[in-house]
């Protein structure tokens, strides 16, 4: 081969044709290359939209996000008040934390530079510090990319039709499978946590289900709920309200999964079992309760596992208050609550059944037996309508009904019945009577949407045929020749807009007057409570306001030695609350009485 | 008479080096007499790493395995897990999968030309196929919001689907590089000096390969056919009309004409992916990361690289994370022992166009 090759030579000159071409690249800076629409560059956040839950943080295999407060994003709840902060510096522009956003709030944008000598200053609040990033947002997630799981797994229930026939349960609860697949949806944000009035330890025993670990789960939830089964089958769940998952989709069924975990241990020895709590020595210490609704159940719980010597009093037969008597049994078996009130017991509670305070041991002579008190007395009597003929034959009160029924007892209603109110009470009543066949209309005064109802229960009154007539306010019963209810007569309503900015008002329509026959009327519009045990000489000291005892943070009332809780106490008027009550009166009266 | 041997460093700064490693050779005049390699430099402990990182978390260190050709890695994992997981991959993701694999086989080829011309003295080549590689990266931007490193391709499937216009823009940008490559021949294979500089240098034989475990353009280069995409085909390359080019010789040029006459191949099998590729899912989600379990077992998934055979294997004890996961790249093989056997006898002048002829990789080495 010679050494000189004149194609070989040539042909690479050929490039010259190439010169005084227009190069593609740009010279910067001069120009600047606009980047593509899906570019991943800087963040930006929708700061009003993020709700602080940090799961771009927890997901950013590069630590490159923190949570910081930033001043005017507080307050809300279901919002932690925090917002991500990246560090520029370690960012690799994944965009993981997008994928996982579950507002959406979070994106990143076109804008790709930034020159600093300050190290610093890489560490950006998206939104904050660069607020124009929302004209160039590039990168985002939709429901369709997200990486949450945004559909609840079905709970399975009986249908509406099979339901009025029996107090069967309706929920069925999920199979551990099924359980399995629902707590794996959560990105344990905790924010749910916050909002929970007994602050339970959600995001931990959800970890523990989707894990397969149950009876970690139940250890965990009985850490600070000794009512817990209750509570998975009818909490009024505000975590689920504030469920990060719920910005684009369904929020956890959070109830759910503690019903699933709880009814695992299926006997109250296996809770005990598996719960296996210690139980500190006896201090010699001993409390006396008013009440065994749940906060008084809890109260008693927590304090014989630290050691006291509790006593319940109970004015009627059977342990849990309003849950017992209020709740029908299509949604808290008597078998659940039984098995739960074993386990309290089996611990060293002592419940004094048929023992009213008042009537049969005084106030006082507990105030003198105890080192400490607690009322947990609840809200036992119920408002009336304060209409004409309201005294008829079968016009009663809806609280008084349902305790009725839950103690057994044989109410006649006829086959027309009409509620009055728009709350839990109401709905359960509706849906009582549908079990004894009759034809239900709930009257209430304003829109369906504005009913205090749990939505749940509102759909499941519907399923199963009760009638809701919204924005109708009853002014008269009419009786019959026996003074019996005959029918109800009602004005219809207009929702006129607060000018204060409130939630609109009904306002009665002159001359719409209707009128539905009846053969029973249920008032429910609310309850109040009882405190006629009281004696005089406490007055003083244990204050009630607009119908409830005062207390201060640690449920103490005026007098250091009787604390109180509950529906006494709280205007949220739930279970949980009650529990959250009994929770923190407990550690109050541990401090005391162990200082 | 012998001339005094002397010790070289070269690297692990060193233009000539394919990343940060050093090669120790020792010369007698500029004839190499022994070669020891030595890496170290870019130790990032990504497997290790991986066991601290979720499922998913992972997935995104990978393309940095080997900064020319993320995606393979990228495929091999997603690949890996979905084998082991039972997660079934929507047919259009497959196409788009295959998409990546070719744009990126072609990117990172066109790198190639660069360093491999670079290594002889010969920029201009560089400074256009890089220049062209931009239009493969254009399109990768469009298509995955990053140019280099794309974290696209992930378990059960792909992250975003094509956007509008993106099928007809990668047709059109095939068409350009098609015509180009006429004039990357003039500049280069026509090319006396490339010629002379490749042929008969850094020849593996026949034999040596087969018994070193090499792999890819390197191994068809020695004449062998063998490419995963036929041997053991995966996505949808089983679907698609192409063939595997050798050469007989083992020497630079041979493997460099392999390289040419692939990208050819990558073009035809783009074009029948565009034409091909089905509407539909371009994603079968995988649950909630944070909480995404992969079964008890292990599973190895290997795909066809520029470099060769890449392949991941991953163990997982049931959990969120991986136990363990391991990663096997032709650089290791073609870097560190071939690499020192081939040197001895070879001009000191030689030892960067051979390295770029092997596709050496350091980052990949060590990962
Ligand atoms: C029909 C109905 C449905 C409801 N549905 C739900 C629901 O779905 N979810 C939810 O979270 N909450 C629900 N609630 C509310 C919930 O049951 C109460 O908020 C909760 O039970 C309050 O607990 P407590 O401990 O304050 O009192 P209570 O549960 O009211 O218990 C008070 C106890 O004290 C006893 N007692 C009172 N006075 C005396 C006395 N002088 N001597 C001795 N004993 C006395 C009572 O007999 C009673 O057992 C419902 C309530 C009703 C009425
Ligand atoms: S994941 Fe989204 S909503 Fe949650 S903190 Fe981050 S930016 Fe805000
Ligand atoms: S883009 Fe990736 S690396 Fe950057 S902050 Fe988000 S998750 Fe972290």
């Amino acid at each position: 081969m010679s050494f000189f090759d004149l194609n070989g030579t040539l042909k690479p000159l050929t490039a010259l044709k190439q010169f005084g071409k227009k190069p593609h690249t740009i010279s910067y800076p001069k120009e600047s290359k606009e980047a593509a629409d899906r570019y991943r560059g800087l963040h930006f956040n929708d700061l009003d939209e993020c709700i602080g839950c940090g799961n771009c943080s927890t997901i950013c295999q590069n630590a490159a996000i923190d949570m910081i407060h930033i001043e005017g994003h507080d307050g809300k709840k279901g919002d932690s008040g925090l917002r991500p902060r990246v560090d520029n510096g370690r960012c690799c522009w994944c965009a993981l934390c997008v994928e996982v956003c579950p507002t959406g709030s979070l994106s990143l944008t076109k804008d790709y530079l930034y020159v600093s000598e300050d190290p610093d200053s890489f560490l950006w609040t998206p939104g904050k510090d660069n607020p124009e990033g929302k004209e160039q947002i590039s990168f985002f997630s939709t429901e369709e990319t997200s990486l949450n799981v945004l559909d609840r797994v079905p709970m399975p229930e009986l249908e509406g039709k099979e339901r009025v026939k029996s107090f069967a349960e309706v929920v069925l609860g999920y199979n551990e499978a099924e359980a399995r697949a629902e707590a794996s949806r959560c990105i344990s944000c905790g924010l749910c946590t916050e909002v929970c009035p007994e602050h339970m330890h959600i995001p931990e025993y959800i970890n523990a289900i989707a894990a397969g670990n149950d009876a970690d789960a139940v250890r965990i939830i009985y850490d600070n709920n000794p009512l817990p089964e209750m509570c998975g089958k009818v909490c009024t769940r505000r975590c689920e309200d504030v469920c990060a998952i719920a910005s684009r989709g369904e929020a956890l069924a959070i109830r759910w999964l503690k019903r699933y975990a709880t009814e695992t241990a299926v006997t109250a020895d296996i809770t005990r079992e598996i719960v296996n709590p210690e139980i500190r020595e006896a201090n010699g210490k001993t409390v006396g309760i008013i009440g065994a609704g749940p906060s008084g159940l809890t109260a008693a719980y927590y304090l014989a596992l630290r050691g006291y010597d509790v006593t319940i009093y109970e004015s009627s037969a059977k342990a849990g208050g309003a849950t017992m008597y209020g709740i029908p049994k299509y949604r808290l078996p008597i078998e659940s609550l039984d098995k739960q009130i074993d386990y309290i017991k089996s611990i060293g509670v002592k419940i004094n059944f048929n023992t009213k305070v008042g009537k049969d041991i005084s106030f006082k002579e507990i105030y003198n037996k105890f080192d400490a008190v607690f009322m947990g007395v609840g809200f036992p009597d119920a408002w009336s309508l304060g209409v004409d003929g309201e005294d008829a034959k079968g016009s009663m009160q809806a609280f008084r009904y349902l305790y009725m029924i839950n103690s057994g007892d044989k109410v006649d209603i006829g086959d027309k019945v009409i509620v009055v109110g728009g709350g839990n009470v109401a709905i359960d009543a509706a849906r009582v009577s549908r079990r004894f066949g009759a034809d239900v209309t709930i009257l209430y005064r304003r829109r369906v949407e504005d009913m205090p109802a749990d939505w749940e229960e509102i759909e499941g009154a519907e399923d199963e045929g009760v009638h809701i007539i919204p924005q109708g306010i009853p002014i008269k019963v009419h009786k019959d020749e026996n003074g019996h209810v005959k029918s109800v007569e009602y004005l219809k309503a207009e929702m006129v807009p607060d000018p204060k900015g409130g939630r609109p008002k009904p306002v009665a329509i002159e001359g719409s007057n209707t009128i539905i026959e009846a053969t029973a009327v249920m008032a429910a519009i609310g309850q109040m409570g009882d405190y006629s045990f009281l004696e005089k000489e406490f007055e003083d000291k244990i204050k009630i306001e607009r119908g409830r005892f005062i207390v201060n943070e640690k449920q103490q009332t005026g007098d250091p030695k009787v604390f109180a809780g509950g529906d006494a106490v709280n205007r949220t008027a739930d279970a949980i609350s009650a529990i959250a009550d009994g929770f923190r009166a407990c550690k109050a009266i541990d401090e005391m009485l162990s200082a | 008479m012998r001339e005094k041997a002397t010790t070289l460093y070269i690297g692990p700064q060193h233009p000539g080096i394919t990343g940060n490693m050093m090669v120790k050779v020792q010369v007698e005049g500029d004839t190499i007499v022994k070669a020891r390699t030595e890496v170290g430099y870019l130790h990032r402990a990504f497997e290790k790493l991986q066991e601290s990182r979720n499922w998913l978390q992972s997935f995104t260190l990978l393309c940095r395995f080997c900064v020319p050709e993320p995606d393979p890695v990228e495929e091999s994992y997603a690949r890996a897990v979905e084998l082991l997981e039972g997660r079934e991959v929507p047919e259009r993701a497959k196409y788009i999968r295959v998409l990546m694999l070719e744009l990126a086989r072609m990117a990172s080829y066109m790198l190639w030309y660069g360093g491999q011309n670079g290594s002889l003295g010969l920029y201009t080549m560089g400074q256009w196929s890089v220049g062209d590689r931009n239009y493969i990266l254009d399109l990768f931007e469009e298509l995955t919001g990053g140019r280099v490193y794309h974290m696209y391709i992930w378990p059960g499937g792909v992250r975003r689907d094509l956007p509008d216009g993106f099928a007809d823009k990668v047709l059109r940008t095939m068409d350009y590089l098609e015509k180009r490559l006429k004039d990357y021949d003039d500049l280069m294979f026509e090319n006396t000096i490339f010629q002379k500089r490749t042929q008969g240098v850094g020849i593996i034989s026949k034999e040596k390969a087969v018994e070193w475990g090499v792999v890819g353009p390197v191994l068809r280069g020695c004449g062998i056919k063998s490419d995963i995409r036929i041997d053991d085909p995966y996505e949808v390359y089983d679907k698609l009309d192409f063939i595997v080019p050798t050469q007989e010789g083992g020497d630079i040029w041979a493997r460099a004409l392999v390289r040419r006459q692939e990208i050819r191949q990558s073009i035809r099998i783009i074009r029948q992916v565009i034409e091909k590729m089905p509407s539909g899912e371009f994603y079968n989600r995988i649950p909630n990361p944070h909480k995404w379990t992969l079964p008890k077992g292990d599973a190895y998934a290997r795909t066809e690289a520029t470099r060769g055979e890449v392949g991941m294997y991953i163990v997982s004890d049931g959990s969120t994370h991986p136990r363990r996961t391991h990663f096997r790249g032709a650089a290791y093989v073609h870097g560190i022992t071939l690499l020192e056997d081939l040197l001895i006898g070879e001009n000191v002048a030689d030892i960067s166009a051979i390295m770029n002829s092997l596709g050496t990789c350091p980052p990949e080495i060590e990962r």
